[in-house]
C-alpha cells in the first residue's frame, strides 16, 4: 500500500503532503531565527553604544564596520535568485523542461555568487583583525549571517540535486517532480526573506 | 498552487513575478538610500522595518503563493506568528521591567 | 477541479501513484528491515527500546547519587570499583562527579528517555494505526529522525569519557557557569543539537501525517484523544524547540569562538578577570531556555494524558466524560504553555508588572489541566471498571498527576516561590508530574498496546507486582522531598544538607528515599523480565483483546512490516469511544463499523 497524496492534493485540505511538511519546517525556522533576532534585540538594547568598541576601536555606526554597497549587491543577487527559482517552477508547469534547467541553473549560480561575495566580506573583516570575539556587534553579525549562509549552502545542495540527478523524475512522475521544485522554491524564498530582514537590521541600523 | 493551476494561469503569474522583482529591487534601493540619511534610531528603525516588512510580504504572497494558499497552511502559520510575537514582546518587556532598573551589562 | 477528480474510495483515488510506485515490496534484507527501516512500526519499536534503555540508564545514575545522599562520604559498595580514580577514588564520590550525574540524569531522562518514548515510540507506532494510515507521511524523514536521536544519545553518553567528564552545569545549563565548563558541556550542546533536530523532524512528520493521512470519515472531532494529545505535542515541539536550538548555537559560539552572548562585563572566575569583551546577558539564556523548557513539560505530560484517556474509556466501557471539553482544553493548554515560561525566573530580579503577568498566566494554565483531570475522574463514575494491568497504571496516574499539579501552584506564585525556589520541593513537584505521572502512563501504554505489537499479552500477575511496587516506592521517594524542601534544603547539595543546621531534622528522610529508589530499581526487573518473556511465552490473544473501538485494533496484530497496516483502507463512521451504546448487541462499536441496525422497540 502506498502513501497517498504525494503527488495529488488531498481533497479536503487541498494540498499534497510535502507542502504541509515544508510549511511546518519553515514555521520552525521562523522560530529559530526569531530566537536569534530576539537575542540580537536583547543585547542591543542593553548595550551602551552600538556597534561600540570593537577590537579596541570605537565605531559609531554599522556603516563604519560593514560594507553597505556590497551588502546591497548581495541583496539584489538573492532577490534575483528568488525570481529565477519561481520561474523554474513555472516552466515545469508549462511543460518546458529546457527552460526549467536554465532557470534552476541560474538560481544555483546566484546562490554561489552570494556565498562568494559573503566570503570576501568575511575575509575583509578578518584581515582588519575583526573576529566574532571582538564585540557583540561582530558576534551577532557573524553568527546570524553565518547561519543564514549555512541555509544558503543547504539550498544550493538541494537545488543542485534537482538540477542534476534528481531531475530524472521528470520523465517518470512529472507531477511529483513539479511539487518537489515548488517545495524547494518555498525553502529558497524563505532564505531570501530572512536575508531581507537581516540586511537592514544588521547593515543599516 | 494546487493541481488546478493551468498553463494560462502560469503565464499570467510570470508577469506578476517580474513586477514583484521590480518592486523588491526598488525597495532595496530606497531602504539603503534612507539609511544614508542617518536618521535617529527610532524613525530609522520604523522605516527600515516597514520596508523590510513589505518586501517580505511580497515574497511570501507572490513567490510563495501565500495569496492563494489553502486554509490549512494559514492555520499553521497563524500560530507561528503569534508565538514569534510572544517571544519578542515578553522577552523584551522582561528586560525593561527589572528590579532596580536596567542592569547595564 | 481537484474535488471532482477524486473518487470517494481512497484506494481507487490514486491510480497514478500506485502505477508509478506500485512495484511489489520485495522482501527486504535484515538491515533494511530492522535497522535502517522506514516502516513506522519498526521505527516506533527502535525508539521504544532505545528510550527504555536510556530511562534505565538515567535511573541508574540517580541510584548512584542516592548512595552519596544517604551515606555521604562512604565508599559505594559492590560497584564502586567500576569507576575511575577521577570520579570516585576508592569508591567515594567526588563533588564534580556528583554534578555530572545530576546534570546528565536530568538531560537523559527528559530528552533521551521520556520524550522519545512518549512521542517517538508511542506516536510512531500508534498514530498511523489509529488514524488508519498506511505509514507516516515521510518515511525516510522518520528514519532520519530516529538516527539523529540515536546520534544525540551517543554524543551524550560519550561525554562521560572526555577529559574532566560530562557536563556539570545542570540540565538547564545556565551561563556563566556553563560557559566556563569543561569539554563535556560542548558535547552536551552538540548532543542537544542532534536531539532537537530529531524532535523537529519528528514533529513535522506527525503533524503532516495527522492532517493528511486520516482515513476517510475521520474528522478532527472523531480523533481518539491520544491523537489530539500527540497533535498538540507536536506543535509544541515544532515551535518551542527552535529558540533553544538558537540558544545552543549562541552558547557554542561563546565556548568555541570566544563571543560573549551570555557573559556580562567584568566577569571574575576563581579570582581572575575573564578575557572576554562582555556585554552579554545570562538572563537571555534563561529566556530562550525556558521558552522551550516550559512547553517541554507539556510535551512530557500530554501524550501521557492521551494514553490514560484511551485506557480509561476502554476499561470503564463507557465514553469519555466531556470529550469535547477535553479537546478544547488540550488546545488551550498548548497555547498557554508558550506564555508562562518566566515563572521559572521569579528570583532573577524580575519586576512586579512582568511577574504579575506570568503569575496570572500560570494560574490560568492550571484550569485546562484541571478540566482534563476532572473529566478523566468523572469518566470513572458509574462505569463497570475492569481492573486490568494497564487500567491500574492509568488509575495510578490520576492522583499522582494531581499531586504533581497542585504542588505546582505555590511555585507559580512569586511570594511562595521565593522561599521554595531551588529546594527539594521543586524536585518533588516536577517528579510527581513526570515520574509517577508520565512514566506510570507510559507503562500503562506498554501493557495496553503490547498485544497489538506482539499478538500476545503480558503476564498479569507480574504486571500487578510491577504496578504496586512502583507506585509505593515512588511515593516514598518523592513525598519526603516536599518535607525537605519546605524545610529549605537546597536541591544542589552534594552531601544532601549535612553541613546545614536547619536541615538536620529532615536529614533522616535521605536514607528512606534512597532505599525506596533501590527497591524500585529491583521492581523494574520484574517489568524487564515480563517484557521479554511475554514475546514468546505470553498468552496468545485475538487482534482486539480489550474489545476497543479505535482503529488500531482493526488492524491485524503485529501488522506486516512494510508500509501497509490494514487489509483494506478503513473508513470511519463514528466517534472514538462508542462503548455500551444502548440497543447495540455488543458493548463496543468500532469506529470502522457502519451503523448497527437498531431494532425498533
Amino acid at each position: 500500500m502506498d502513501i497517498p497524496y504525494t503527488a495529488t492534493a488531498r481533497p479536503d485540505t487541498g494540498v499534497y503532503n510535502a507542502k504541509v511538511g515544508i510549511w511546518l519546517f519553515l514555521a520552525s525556522e521562523v522560530m529559530l531565527f526569531g530566537g536569534l533576532f530576539s537575542a540580537y534585540i536583547f543585547l542591543r538594547i542593553g548595550a551602551p553604544a552600538w556597534p561600540g568598541m570593537l577590537g579596541g576601536q570605537l565605531y559609531k555606526t554599522s556603516f563604519d564596520v560593514l560594507n553597505v554597497p556590497i551588502g546591497t549587491f548581495n541583496t539584489m543577487i538573492l532577490i534575483a535568485s528568488s525570481v529565477t527559482i519561481v520561474m523554474s517552477w513555472a516552466s515545469l508547469m508549462m511543460n518546458d523542461f529546457k527552460k526549467y534547467k536554465r532557470y534552476m541553473g541560474l538560481t544555483i549560480l546566484c546562490g554561489l555568487a552570494f556565498l562568494v561575495v559573503k566570503a570576501f566580506e568575511y575575509n575583509a573583516k578578518f584581515s582588519h583583525g575583526l573576529f566574532p570575539a571582538d564585540g557583540n556587534f561582530l558576534a551577532i553579525y557573524f553568527t546570524l549571517t553565518g547561519l543564514h549562509g549555512l541555509h544558503v549552502v543547504g539550498g544550493i545542495i538541494v537545488n543542485s540535486y534537482f538540477w542534476g540527478p534528481g531531475s530524472k523524475m521528470w520523465k517518470t512522475d512529472p507531477k511529483r517532480f513539479t511539487n518537489r521544485i515548488e517545495v524547494a522554491g518555498l525553502y529558497w524564498h524563505f532564505v531570501d526573506i530572512v536575508w531581507i530582514f537581516l540586511f537592514p537590521t544588521i547593515y543599516l541600523l | 498552487m494546487s493541481d488546478s493551476a493551468h498553463a494560462e494561469d502560469v503565464k499570467k503569474h510570470v508577469r506578476i513575478y517580474i513586477a514583484v522583482f521590480g518592486a523588491l529591487a526598488a525597495l532595496t534601493v530606497i531602504t539603503v538610500a534612507v539609511a544614508y540619511l542617518h536618521l535617529s534610531i527610532v524613525p530609522a528603525l520604523i522605516v527600515a522595518l516597514f520596508i523590510a516588512g513589505i518586501k517580505g510580504s511580497l515574497v511570501a504572497a507572490y513567490f510563495m503563493h501565500l495569496i492563494s494558499e489553502k486554509k490549512v497552511i494559514f492555520a499553521l502559520l497563524i500560530f507561528t506568528v503569534i508565538f514569534l510575537v510572544v517571544l519578542f514582546v515578553l522577552t523584551i518587556s522582561s528586560y525593561h521591567d527589572q528590579i532596580g532598573g536596567h542592569i547595564v551589562p | 477541479m481537484a474535488k471532482n477528480a477524486h473518487n470517494k474510495d481512497l484506494q481507487v483515488t490514486h491510480p497514478e501513484t500506485s502505477h508509478a510506485h506500485g512495484e511489489h515490496h520485495p522482501e527486504l534484507g535484515f538491515w533494511r528491515k530492522y535497522v535502517f527501516s522506514t516502516d513506522h512500526k519498526v521505527i516506533g519499536l527502535q525508539y521504544g527500546f532505545t528510550a527504555l534503555f536510556f530511562l534505565l540508564f538515567g535511573f541508574t545514575l540517580v541510584m548512584i547519587m542516592r548512595w552519596q545522599l544517604a551515606y555521604p562520604g562512604e565508599a559505594l559498595p559492590l560497584i564502586g570499583w567500576l569507576f575511575s580514580e577521577e570520579s570516585m577514588p576508592g569508591g567515594v564520590m567526588l563533588p564534580e562527579f556528583y554534578n555530572q550525574l545530576g546534570a546528565m540524569h536530568g538531560t537523559i531522562m527528559v530528552f533521551l528517555g521520556v520524550v522519545p518514548l512518549a512521542v517517538g515510540a508511542f506516536g510512531n507506532y500508534v498514530i498511523p494505526l489509529q488514524i488508519g494510515a498506511p505509514d507516516m507521511a515521510f518515511p525516510k524523514l522518520n528514519m532520519a529522525s530516529y538516527w539523529a536521536y540515536f546520534l544525540g544519545g551517543v554524543v551524550m553518553l560519550g561525554s562521560f569519557f572526555v577529559p574532566a567528564g560530562a557536563a556539570k552545569a545542570g540540565w538547564t545549563s545556565y551561563p556563566p557557569l556553563a560557559n566556563i565548563e569543561t569539554m563535556g558541556q560542548t558535547m552536551w550542546l552538540l548532543g542537544m543539537v542532534f536531539l532537537i533536530t530529531s524532535s523537529l523532524l519528528g514533529a513535522i512528520n506527525f503533524l503532516t501525517t495527522i492532517i493528511q493521512l486520516r482515513a476517510e470519515g475521520l474528522t478532527f472531532m472523531r480523533f481518539p484523544f491520544f491523537v489530539w494529545a500527540q497533535l498538540i505535542t507536536s506543535f509544541l515541539l515544532l515551535l518551542a524547540f527552535p529558540p533553544l536550538e538558537a540558544a545552543a548555537i549562541l552558547q557554542l559560539m561563546d565556548r568555541l569562538a570566544g563571543t560573549s552572548f551570555f557573559l556580562p562585563s567584568g566577569l571574575v572566575v576563581s579570582g581572575q578577570a575573564m578575557d572576554i569583551t562582555g556585554g552579554g546577558s545570562p538572563l537571555l539564556w534563561q529566556h530562550l531556555f525556558w521558552f522551550l523548557a516550559h512547553p517541554e513539560v507539556y510535551v512530557l505530560i500530554l501524550p501521557a494524558m492521551g494514553i490514560v484517556a484511551e485506557i480509561i474509556a476502554n476499561n470503564t466501557r463507557k465514553p469519555l466524560w466531556g470529550y469535547k471539553a477535553m479537546v478544547y482544553s488540550v488546545i488551550f493548554l498548548g497555547f498557554m504553555s508558550f506564555i508562562v515560561w518566566a515563572h521559572h525566573m521569579f528570583i532573577t530580579g524580575m519586576g512586579t508588572a512582568i511577574s504579575a503577568f506570568f503569575q496570572i498566566t500560570t494560574m490560568i494554565i492550571s484550569i485546562p489541566s484541571v478540566i482534563i483531570l476532572s473529566a478523566l475522574f468523572l469518566s470513572l463514575w458509574g462505569g463497570s471498571i475492569r481492573f486490568t494491568t494497564p487500567m491500574l497504571f492509568a488509575l495510578g496516574f490520576l492522583p499522582m498527576f494531581g499531586i504533581g499539579g497542585l504542588t505546582g501552584l505555590p511555585l507559580g506564585l512569586a511570594p511562595t516561590d521565593i522561599h521554595l525556589h531551588d529546594t527539594y520541593y521543586v524536585i518533588g513537584h516536577f517528579h510527581y508530574v513526570v515520574a509517577p505521572g508520565t512514566i506510570l502512563a507510559l507503562f500503562a501504554g506498554i501493557y495496553y498496546w503490547y498485544p497489538k505489537i506482539t499478538g500476545r499479552s503480558m503476564n498479569d500477575l507480574l504486571g500487578k507486582i510491577h504496578f504496586w511496587g512502583t507506585i509505593i516506592c515512588m511515593n516514598f521517594i518523592f513525598m519526603p522531598m516536599f518535607i525537605q524542601g519546605l524545610a529549605g534544603v537546597s536541591r544542589r547539595l552534594y552531601d544532601g544538607g549535612q553541613l546545614y543546621q536547619f536541615a538536620q531534622p529532615v536529614l533522616k528522610w535521605n536514607e528512606v528515599m534512597s532505599i525506596a529508589a533501590w527497591i524500585m530499581g529491583l521492581v523494574q526487573i520484574v517489568f524487564i523480565v515480563n517484557l521479554f518473556m511475554s514475546i514468546r511465552k505470553g498468552k496468545k490473544v485475538t487482534e482486539n483483546p480489550w474489545e476497543a473501538t479505535t482503529l488500531e485494533w482493526s488492524a491485524t496484530s503485529s501488522p506486516p512490516l512494510a508500509h501497509g497496516n490494514f487489509q483494506s483502507i478503513p473508513r470511519v463512521y463514528r466517534g472514538p469511544y462508542e462503548y455500551s451504546v444502548p440497543g447495540n448487541s455488543r458493548d463496543f462499536a468500532p469506529q470502522n463499523e457502519p451503523e448497527e441496525k437498531v431494532p425498533v422497540a
